[in-house]
């Protein structure tokens, strides 16, 4: 596939002090390192080994992966809030890329 | 040579006594996995309960096996839940993946998909801020399938 | 000799097949494919005429709970990372012609609404029938001037699995009077019951006669097809149908028809009217 894509899910608003529940996915292979190609060769682990979500500069939730994790990482946790801001989504690739993404959410 | 009943019987228990007396001699995994676990909560011995680990029985490809934990704890500044570590002991490596949560989580729960090579024990072990720590197993049959698996 | 190996072989596999049949409860699932809550998929309906089973039933109904909810989460459905990526493609100029899909077809998601559904077609100028892969083609070469994809390229599938995904929900029908399109039909059927490979199976044994039943651990459905391009756990990404036709052919250890060849052209036409009246599931998800 083409350039890793992430996808994101947090409910748009929510009241102060909510406890909401957040989804991601991004589509990448996750290459383990324990499988060989058509010739038998080994090939070469590519993962995404970090993930991190972050509201307005503050840690919510990290995660490491190892190669154990299934292609498309998919990560679902929570995050409470207590006023309107951003979460900063982001995957980090064995090769150095940086996958972002951001969402707005209102707190009433 | 056939067996009777009572011979498979009496081999079987043989079997499951060797077991029991020698729970070190196992797969390398296991003590990878072993190793994990006190690499984690720094060698000491967690205990069971507050953690709960959430499986399939049965998973129809090890490809693809829904996972999640969840701890009890109020998640705040300061009572909560540093980190939860994923491992899978039948895997050829047992590292999975490590959970790290913050008072701002809210609640310590988190779901992902994670690779079995087979049928094996799927081990969270959680974190306290206060050090203290937590373990779950479940087993997970991993099924091979006739055309399709 | 051969011919004796070979019926023992196939007498084998029926024994597998009937002995599982009994000791582990079989039969699909009750649950009812609602997607995101929302969209109910019409997975179970009654046969179109001259059908030889009972019931139409999506595979969906023959997964584990987990691999249902997968498929009825469009957030969590990996195979939505294909669509949204096909959905790129669908917008991208390549080619000679300087044009995109959506440069001639502009107004894309009321274009292709149904098409997913209906497919394959009868093309006139060909002399054969079309699926979204062919039609895709043709479109690249001939007006996009373009190079045609090859088989399962990465771009194919997700582009296929896009276009289908527009008819999701809509019942799955085809125009069997266009064309040469009833003579396709008749060469899928009889290759549909046709015994081939060492293992000496037809489509029809396992998925007409032993449907609801255990092969090894794996739970036989139908066959149908409304849910192609699918996910698949095992690959963990987008399996074209023809990609699928081949693999079930391989493991009944034959020789396997090139993809888009008239042999198995022949036979998705005839398949996917074996699936008629079940709702398009693109992206489904399977084992």
């Amino acid at each position: 596939m083409a350039n890793p894509k992430p996808r994101v899910k947090v409910p748009k608003k929510a009241s102060k002090g909510e406890v909401i529940t957040i989804k991601t996915l991004i589509s990448h292979p996750m290459e383990s390192g324990q499988r060989k190609d058509k010739q038998g060769n080994l090939v070469p682990r590519q993962i995404i080994n970090t993930f991190k979500c972050e509201f307005d500069g503050q840690l919510v939730f990290e995660c490491d992966m190892d190669p154990a994790v299934s292609a498309n990482p998919y990560m679902e946790f929570n995050a409470k809030v207590e006023n309107s801001g951003t979460f900063k989504f982001t995957w980090v690739d064995d090769d150095g890329s940086v996958y972002e993404t951001e969402k707005k959410i209102t707190v009433e | 040579m056939t067996f009777t009943r009572r011979q498979v019987f009496g081999l079987t228990a043989g079997a499951a006594a060797f077991v029991a007396v020698a729970p070190r001699i196992s797969f390398a995994a296991t003590d990878d996995t072993e190793a994990a676990i006190k690499a984690f909560t720094g060698g000491a011995e967690p205990a069971t309960g507050t953690v709960t680990l959430d499986t399939p029985e049965i998973a129809e490809n090890g490809n693809t096996v829904p996972v999640g934990v969840s701890v009890e704890s109020p998640m705040t500044a300061d009572n909560y839940v540093e980190s939860v570590l994923i491992l899978a002991e039948g895997n050829p490596s047992p590292a999975v993946a490590t959970f790290h949560f913050t008072a701002m989580s809210g609640a310590a729960e988190a779901k992902t998909r994670i690779r079995l090579a087979k049928t094996q024990n799927v081990i969270a072990v959680a974190k306290m801020n206060d050090g203290s720590t937590f373990i779950d197993r479940k087993e997970v049959k991993v099924t091979i399938g006739g055309c399709g698996g | 000799m051969a011919r004796s190996y070979r019926l023992s072989l196939a007498a084998g596999v029926a024994l597998v097949l009937g002995a599982h049949s009994a000791a582990i409860a079989g039969g699909p699932s009750d649950d009812k494919l609602v997607i995101d809550g929302e969209m109910e998929i019409m997975t179970r309906v009654a046969p179109p005429e001259g059908h030889p089973l009972d019931e139409v039933i999506s595979g969906w109904h023959y997964r584990t709970e987990e691999t249902r909810d997968l498929e009825a989460d469009s957030f969590q459905n990996p195979g939505m990372l294909y669509v949204e990526r096909g959905e790129e493609i669908w917008n991208t100029v390549e080619g000679d012609a300087g044009k995109s899909c959506a440069s001639c077809h502009e107004d894309g998601a009321e274009f292709l609404k149904g098409i997913g559904a209906n497919y394959p077609k009868w093309n006139a100028g060909a002399g054969k029938p079309f699926n979204i892969e062919l039609q895709i083609n043709q479109c690249r070469e001939e007006n996009m001037q373009a190079k045609p994809y090859k088989f399962d390229a990465a771009d194919q599938k997700a582009l296929t699995t896009f276009i289908k995904h527009q008819s999701i929900g809509m019942p799955v029908e085809l125009d069997l009077t266009e064309g040469d399109m009833k003579s396709w039909w008749d060469k899928g059927e009889e290759l549909y019951y046709t015994r081939t490979g060492q293992l000496n199976l037809s489509c029809a044994t396992c998925h007409e006669d032993y449907n609801g039943n255990y092969i090894r651990a794996d739970h036989l459905s139908q066959g149908n097809v409304n849910g192609f391009p699918t996910y698949r756990l095992k690959q963990s990404a987008m399996v074209s149908l023809h990609n699928r036709f081949r693999g079930c052919i391989r493991d009944t250890r034959a020789a396997f028809p090139a993809a888009f060849s008239d042999d198995l052209m022949a036979l998705e036409v005839y398949v996917t009217w074996r699936g008629s009246g079940l709702g398009v599931e693109t992206p489904a998800v399977r084992q």
